[in-house]
């Protein structure tokens, strides 16, 4: 892959050249993540967040394995392992609390790191396929997350199983026959419990697999920017080491700070306290919500609340929550429009942060109980999530007015830069704080 | 094209004797092999997909009987069978002469309460407690319990809501309230299952 100006491996070492000639790994990591990959040079603070992603997953595989250690899954004991894990086991409060707010911290990341590659337009061609294959590690980064809340066997966890695994029941014909299958059974129980910690322990490793496929697919165009422009020749790229990998360490010491806080100081500010209530099948929490990273979703799967065309309410709600996802999978075509980034798109850019606050009103009503007005705006809201992918994106795409492009990355950088080298650079450092809007 | 012939013509070198053109030996032989190891792949499929299935102790069908005795009219309780809850109910007459008032041609899923219930025992209303949307316990069944705005149950998951006789009458659900198989072992007992 790569540019043809990227520099090449060279083993400095005797035993470096010895292994360069039987099994080349210095030279994979060199190309890969070292100064043989050239990379835009005007990369901001957002797109560290791949990085961060890779490092949230290591740290919940970590800590997830470790758990595994202490943590039973019987229904009979699953609860009490877990607070014997909180107050018994050698520093097991830390660790399942770096587990728990790991998870939510891996979703922030991501959802930074999907929304910063919807607004440079990282999903437009050459990188489809790197799109795609991101949104398969988001699927199963929910699949998994799901498993792991079930895990704790608290009234959340309960009840939170129940209403998934209910969701595939509104199947025409085979609903109520792939729910058992699902569940071993006909409520959650102890099958349900262990195959659930099976796969919560195998599902990270395919997360892991899919990523490997991710970053190759990276590779093969090399990074989006910006401006979205494509490199076009040296002058244009620096070499990822060290450039990058200082910007990744200082981002990296950023989120670990932050991570660090909520681990100490606010361990269950983004959990549910039901989940400390063990789970009990004849009775139902006042008020059943998932996570905060899968609200959304779940705003649009309880919008549907009369039948319509045919169709059951329960089935139009499952669709629509599939549909929200899988329409994402499509984006690459919906939006035609040549130019990447929504700097050089006006018109886009307006709907691009209308579309952000739309999801973070859904998130809000998915976590409010069903009563009004929370309904009609949550309806409101996932009727304007799909209008978003199936109108708007295609009618801005063709006819919008989009900005003159510039001619190259550094002609960009050069214009925002260093036009008058000698003069206060104090001064246009204060402008590098890198927003996306501007 | 220059390598398909040279390849026909190296298996004709070889002697199974065919023209060039036309089915080999060996186009026979992979498709047998490909077959052969999709056949056997399914029959070892087959069993790794059908343990997810409800094991032979999760089936063995449990009964359990009830007393009705200690439900006053107008009140419920809330048992347990095979894991999930069962709301026994029973109905004063005004409650059934609402319940019987409803046109059921309008509702979602149209059942009399006579339909729901067993017959010389149209007071005794028993179901399961399992709201058809998405599986939570309604509530309703004990004391001082939302029951929603047809005075019968409320899910507070979604806010599906049920009439006096578990008719599903708004929010997302698509069903009654399910009546599980049971029969009267006397006038107060009730056996479900
Ligand atoms: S589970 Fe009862 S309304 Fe959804």
């Amino acid at each position: 892959m790569s540019f043809p100006w990227a520099k090449h491996y060279q083993p400095t070492s005797e035993f470096g050249k010895y292994m360069d000639s039987r099994l080349p790994l210095p030279r994979f990591i060199y190309g890969a993540l070292g100064a043989g990959y050239p990379t835009p040079k005007n990369l901001n603070y957002f797109y560290n967040f791949g990085v961060l992603a890779g490092v949230a997953l290591v740290i919940q595989i970590i800590t997830g394995v470790v758990l595994g250690m202490h943590y039973a899954a019987n229904t009979g004991i699953a609860f009490d392992s877990v607070e014997h894990i909180m107050r018994d086991v050698n520093s097991g409060w830390m660790i399942r609390y770096m587990h728990a707010v790991g998870a939510s911290f891996f979703f922030a990341v991501v959802y930074v790191h999907i929304f910063r590659g919807l607004y440079y337009g990282s999903y437009k061609p050459p990188r489809e396929v790197l799109w795609l294959l991101g949104l398969v590690i988001f699927l199963l980064m929910m699949a998994t997350a799901f498993m792991g809340y079930v895990l704790v066997w608290g009234q959340m966890s309960f009840w939170g199983a129940t209403v998934i695994t209910n969701l595939f029941s509104a199947v025409p014909i085979v609903g109520e026959a792939i729910h058992t299958w699902l569940l071993g059974g006909f409520a959650p129980d102890n099958a349900t419990l262990n195959r659930f910690f099976s796969l919560h322990y195998l599902l990270p490793f395919i997360i892991f697999g899919v990523i490997i496929l991710h970053v190759w697919a990276l590779h093969i165009p090399g990074s989006n920017n910006p401006t979205g422009v494509d490199v076009k020749g040296p002058q244009d790229t620096v070499p990822f080491h060290p450039y990058y990998t200082a910007k990744d360490f200082f981002g990296l010491g950023v989120y670990l700070t932050l991570f660090s806080v909520f681990v100490f100081f606010l361990p269950n500010a983004l959990g549910e306290v039901d989940n400390y209530v063990p789970a009990n099948p004849l009775s139902t929490p006042t008020h059943i919500v998932p996570e905060w990273y899968l609200l959304p979703f779940y705003a649009i799967l309880k919008a549907f609340t009369t039948d319509f065309l045919l169709v059951k309410a329960k089935l139009w709600g499952v669709i629509a929550m599939l549909a929200a996802i899988v329409l994402l999978f499509f984006l690459p075509w919906l939006d035609t429009s040549p130019v990447r980034s929504n700097r050089y798109r006006p018109l886009n850019r307006i709907f691009f942060w209308i579309f952000v606050a739309d999801c973070l009103v859904l998130g809000y009503c998915g976590g409010q109980l069903a009563v009004e007005p929370w309904v009609r705006i949550g309806q409101l809201a996932a009727a304007y999530y799909f209008a978003h992918f199936l109108i708007i994106i295609p009618l801005i795409a063709r006819f919008e007015k989009t900005l003159p492009l510039p001619n190259s990355i550094s002609e960009s950088v050069l214009a925002k830069y260093g036009k008058p080298p000698a003069s206060g650079s104090a001064g246009t450092l204060g402008g590098t704080a890198p927003q996306p809007a501007e | 094209m220059a390598s398909e012939t040279s390849v026909s013509a190296a298996s004709g070198a070889h002697g199974d004797g065919l023209p060039p053109e036309g089915e080999r030996r060996r186009d026979f032989l992979y498709v047998a092999t490909g077959a052969f190891a999709a056949v056997g792949a399914a029959a070892v499929v087959v069993p790794l997909v059908n343990q997810m299935n409800p094991s032979a102790d999760v089936l063995a069908l449990a009964s359990i009987d009830l007393d009705l005795t200690p439900i006053q009219p107008g009140q419920a309780i809330v048992a347990s069978w095979r894991g999930k809850p069962i709301f026994a109910r029973q109905l004063t007459p005004q409650e059934i002469a609402t319940a019987n008032a409803v046109d059921i041609k309008t509702l979602r899923d149209p059942q009399t309460l006579a339909e729901r219930t067993k017959p010389g025992n149209e007071k005794w209303l028993i179901t399961l407690g399992v709201c058809t949307h998405l599986g939570c316990v309604p509530l309703g069944a004990r004391e001082g319990e939302n029951r929603g705005d047809y005075g019968g149950y409320y899910c507070p998951c979604h806010g599906s809501q049920y009439d006096i006789a578990g008719r599903i009458r708004g929010g997302p659900a698509p069903k009654n309230l399910e009546v599980p198989t049971y029969a009267f072992k006397s006038p107060t007992s009730v056996t479900i299952g």
